[in-house]
This record gives structure tokens, sequence and C-alpha cells, in this order.
């Protein structure tokens, strides 16, 4: 649900029914609603009957990557040894996403509730809510919420931490995530080893992001195969994703859909298309490090993880950022690379330097300086940074350059050739 | 280092009881770090060397690793800074919704000269940050710890006055 929008009826309203709705955010109004009813039932489980039907609902991380969330709480030892932990990630930091931040805002509980069946079904007796350090309203609520919600001892054993974060898009990051906890640099970690054999504080850890853990009482509460039939194309995509839209639209906000639902119905049906009298130019459909889309590539986009690959893109976490026929991509792109240079942690050469030698060479072409070569300049360094790193920071900032050269060229050669007006200064 | 004036512990009394709690969070004394930093900057503004040096002793690390945690999370001042602290967000979904606009408004409306730069009066400091998590209600400002959504150069005066 698009809060502030009322529902649109094409929308499959599941994880935010509860949007806009302050009661809800009350463990007495979650209650009311059916809240807490999933975890109840969970801890009758025993954690392997957890996993099986997460496992059985085709459920995939929404932090991103996509990966099977039951398969990947399955690698947790079934046999423990040693402490296990969960780490939740709500450290949304990727420029067009802002999904999390309203479930945090409006169903607290559903986070809860999903953190505490996970940590259930890994064995953890400790996870950790991970919250980036300017989300105060989420924090200030979560915080609440947590309170609540142990005064009314519906955790069993489980302990809930909240974590802030202090101002570093890295910490998304698994790796970095867990540094960070430790009470260190967030820099990510070469791996192996995985997580699930040694994360957080050397133990194993499972770690997942705040939309994932959201679903999951839903999926305890109506069954997997309820949730496997929420498809509307590719079989190995169900249930229902939450796209964060904003850009040049008329209705910015968050809409869930069915996986599988068409990019064009999200933009000009429920989010009312460009501003009047524009046209669509370009479109990112999952967050700023995946590549951008043209205009005929957005319109036949299937959002679901299949269908944006096939049209050129990712899903990632499904931040959608729209742009009319009045944006200078070349200085969007700029923008883009800029970000990437402040948030490299720095630790791989190919991505502290490549980050920002990118935004230097964009910033020479938005001030007139730029030579024809230097496109080939961008698209070898964009080719050096690509799977070389410890994390994908480095990748993320070659995805929207490379798509951007190669789509947009004659915007770049325009700024070249001087048949453009520099909008820098060198 | 010069030393003006006598240096006064922030893990005292009632925020020592805090950081004790904290400590109880977490199987290491490190882990609590971050929060601890947090701590120090609500309760002195900033964080100066000899705060870094207070926390490392607190938790059995040194002040040269807590430093290094410091400058590497954009959130914690390193500097004293106006007594409002306006981060605007100008990452490219809030660029193309008119970010640069709103920073504006701010430096003209507070007298800050630049971006960083903290008004002569002491009260306000204005920066430009990366993405604020809030896209969809472009452009979002986080004055101190209060999240602003949807603020326009327009609403920026009216702004400027209720926090003056």
């Amino acid at each position: 649900m698009g809060f502030p929008h009322k529902p649109h009826p094409k929308e499959t309203v599941v994880l935010s029914q509860h949007f806009g709705d302050a009661d809800a955010r009350t463990v007495k109004g979650w209650t009311k609603r059916g809240g807490y009813e999933a975890l109840a039932q969970a801890l009758k489980m025993t954690p392997l009957e957890v996993i099986e039907v997460v496992k059985e609902s085709g459920l995939r991380g929404r932090g991103g990557a996509g990966f099977p969330t039951g398969l990947k709480w399955s690698f947790m030892p079934k046999e423990k040894k040693k402490p296990h932990y969960l780490c939740v990630n709500a450290d949304e930091s990727e420029p067009g996403t802002f999904k999390d931040r309203e479930i945090m805002r409006w169903t607290p509980h559903a986070l809860l509730e999903g953190t505490a069946i996970a940590a259930h079904a890994i064995q953890a007796e400790v996870a950790y809510i991970y919250i980036r350090g300017e989300f105060t309203e989420p924090w200030t609520i979560m915080e609440k919420a947590l309170a609540e919600a142990n005064a009314a001892g519906v955790f069993g054993k489980i302990k809930i931490v909240l974590h802030r974060g202090a101002g570093a898009y890295i910490c998304g990051e698994e790796t970095a995530l867990m540094n960070s906890i430790e009470g260190k640099r967030g820099n990510p970690r070469i791996k192996p080893p995985f997580p699930a054999a040694a994360g957080l504080f050397g133990m194993p850890t499972t770690i997942n992001n705040v939309e994932t853990l959201a679903a999951v009482p839903h999926i305890l509460k109506r069954g997997a195969a309820w949730y496997k039939g929420l498809c509307l194309s590719s079989p190995k995509s169900m249930g229902t994703k939450l796209f964060s839209v904003c850009g040049h639209v008329q209705r910015p906000g968050n809409y869930e859909v069915t996986m599988g639902f068409p990019l064009k119905d999200l933009l000009y049906d429920m989010c009312g298309g460009v501003p009047a009298g524009r046209t669509l130019k370009a479109c990112i459909p999952g967050g700023s490090s995946v590549p951008i889309l043209n205009r005929e590539e957005t319109e036949r986009t299937l959002l679901d993880y299949e269908g944006c690959v096939a049209a050129g893109s990712m899903l990632g976490s499904g931040g959608v950022i729209v742009f009319d026929d009045s944006t200078d991509m070349v200085y969007q792109i700029m923008r883009l690379a800029r970000f990437y240079a402040h948030e490299s942690c720095a630790q791989c050469t190919q991505c502290r330097e490549g980050t920002a030698w990118t935004t230097k060479i964009m910033e020479r072409i938005l001030a007139g300086q730029g030579k024809m070569q230097d496109l080939d300049l961008l698209l070898d360094l964009s080719e050096n940074m690509t799977g070389k790193t410890i994390c994908v920071l480095s990748d993320s900032c070659a995805a929207p350059v490379v798509s951007g050269i190669k789509k947009f060229k004659n915007e770049f050669e325009d700024y070249i050739a001087g048949r453009r007006k520099p909008v820098m200064v060198a | 280092m010069t030393v003006t004036e006598e240096y006064r512990a922030v893990f005292e009394g009632k925020v020592l009881e805090e950081l004790q709690s904290i400590l109880s969070r977490y199987p290491t004394k490190q882990a609590a770090l971050l929060p601890a930093l947090w701590v120090v900057q609500r309760e002195r503004g900033w964080i100066s060397d000899r705060n870094m040096a207070e926390v490392a002793e607190a938790l059995g690390i040194t002040p040269a690793y807590v430093k290094g945690v410091v400058t590497f999370y954009t959130m914690y001042h390193q500097h004293p800074v106006g007594r409002n602290f306006v981060q605007v967000c100008t990452t490219s979904p809030c660029n193309i919704c008119g970010a640069e606009g709103v920073v504006k408004a701010f430096l003209e409306q507070t007298g800050a000269k630049d971006a960083g730069a903290t008004s002569p009066d002491g009260k306000w400091t204005i920066i430009e940050v990366e993405c604020l998590g809030a896209c969809g209600f472009a452009t979002p400002v986080l004055i101190n710890d209060d999240f602003l959504e949807n603020v326009t150069p327009e609403k920026v005066p009216e702004i400027v006055k209720k926090y003056r």
C-alpha cells in the first residue's frame, strides 16, 4: 500500500496491510490483528519444521541478492555447539529504496515477530537488529515496540537487541554489518568463511533483510502453498514484494504487488506516470546498484528476479527510480558514482580508486573538458571494478555507468563535443 | 594537544549505568563501541580526542582504534557543530526532485555560508548527505533527530523559523 496513498486495486496487500494505522504499532493493536499467533505456532514447532515451511514457500531474500531464505537458514549447524546469532539488516541505504523504513514505522511488531521466528528456526538466542543511524523515527518506534513486546513476554527465551548504525552505506553488506556490531570499522570480510560457519563474533550467524522477515509470520499462518501461489510469471519468484517508487512520478511511495507484476502498470497506473507533459526516459528498477533501463526496456519488464534480468537489469531491493525526459542522465550517473565514491570503505584498490576516478572523469565531462576516449576509459575502469573486489560496492558503481554509456551515449557525446553547455566547473 | 580545562568524564552516574546496560547486551566489550560513541555525542554534542580516550579505556581498546572507528562513520562529529545540525539528502532520486534548491534555501535562510560550515551565530550547520532512505518523500531533511519529509525550498523559511 503506497502510504500515504489509499491501496490501489491492483495491489496485493500483505506486508503493507496496516501501513498508516498507528494502532497496529502497539502490542495490543498488533495482537488484535492476529499478530504473534504465528510466533506462538512456530515456538511449538521444531526449528527444522519451521525451516521446511519457509523452504517450501519459495521465499527469497528481499535485500537484493534474492537467495532462498529457507535454504539459508538450513546452512546453520543442526547440532548446536556454539552460540548462534541472527542479524537483521535494517540498514536500508540503497538509493531509491525506502520499504524497510515503512515496515518499521508502521508494523514494528511484524519485524519483531518475524525476527523471533527466524531466531527460533536457526536456534539463535540473540538477534541483533541493525538500524541505520539516520532512521531516527523508525528507531524510536522499534524501541517502544520491543519494550512492549518484552513486557508481554511473547519472545520466550529469545533476546532481541537493537543496534544503531552511524552513517555508512557499506554496513548494509552482511559481513560489514557484523563488523559494525562488533565495534569495528564497517569493512566487508572475505568469504569464505560464510556467516553460517563463522559470522558475528565468529559464531554461526544468519542475516536477513527486514522485508524478508516481515513476510515469515504470514507464511507460517497462511501456509507455504498460499505463498507459493502468489506468482504471476516466473515459477522461481513468488510472494508479494514492496516496491518503493521515487523520482519523476506523480505518486511516489511504496506499492505491494505479486511477483511478476508488470513494471509498466506499477509506474503508469499506480504511480500516475511521469509529471504532466513529460515522457518516461529511463528507470532503475532495483535500487541504484542495478543497470539502468531505457523506456522500451522499462515497459516490458516484469517485476520478479528473472523478469528484471531478462530486461537487462536486476530486481535488487525493489527501489524504483524514475527519470523523465527532462533528466540530464550524465549528471545523474555522476551523482550515483559520487555516492559510491563517498561510501566506498576503501579496502580494495579497484573500488577505492575506481569509484573516485569514475566520479572525477564524469565531472570532467560535465565541465565540458571530456574527451571521446573518456567513454572507453570509463568502460575499461568499470570492467576492472566488476567481480574483482571483496564485496559488490564497486560493481554497483559500475552498473549505472556501463548501462548509462550504452543506452544514453549521445548525452555523453553532447557534453564532450561541446553541443551541450557545461553544468559543472572544472 | 593543548588542554585548557580539566577533563569532565562522560561516563559518570546515570550515564555510567547506561554504559553498563549497553555492555550487558553484547558478548564482548568492544561491541559496545558504536552505542557508547552515540552516548558521548548525545552528552557532549561531538566526540573529542579526550572523549575517545575515555571510551577506549572503558572498553579496553586503544584510543587509536576508537579514532579509526569514529572516522569511518559519517554521523559522528569530530568537531563541534551548530545547535541545529541539518542534513539534506542530495543523492540522485532527491536531486532530480530539487534537493539542491533545498540546500541553497537552508544556507540562505540560516546565514551558514557554505555546506559544512557553521553559521556565525553558532546555531546552524547545514550539510549535504548521501541517501537518507526516504526517496519517495523527496526531499528528506534530518534536523538533529527530527526527520522531515517532502521539504521544498518554499517550506524552508518556516522550518528555519521554528528551529531558530
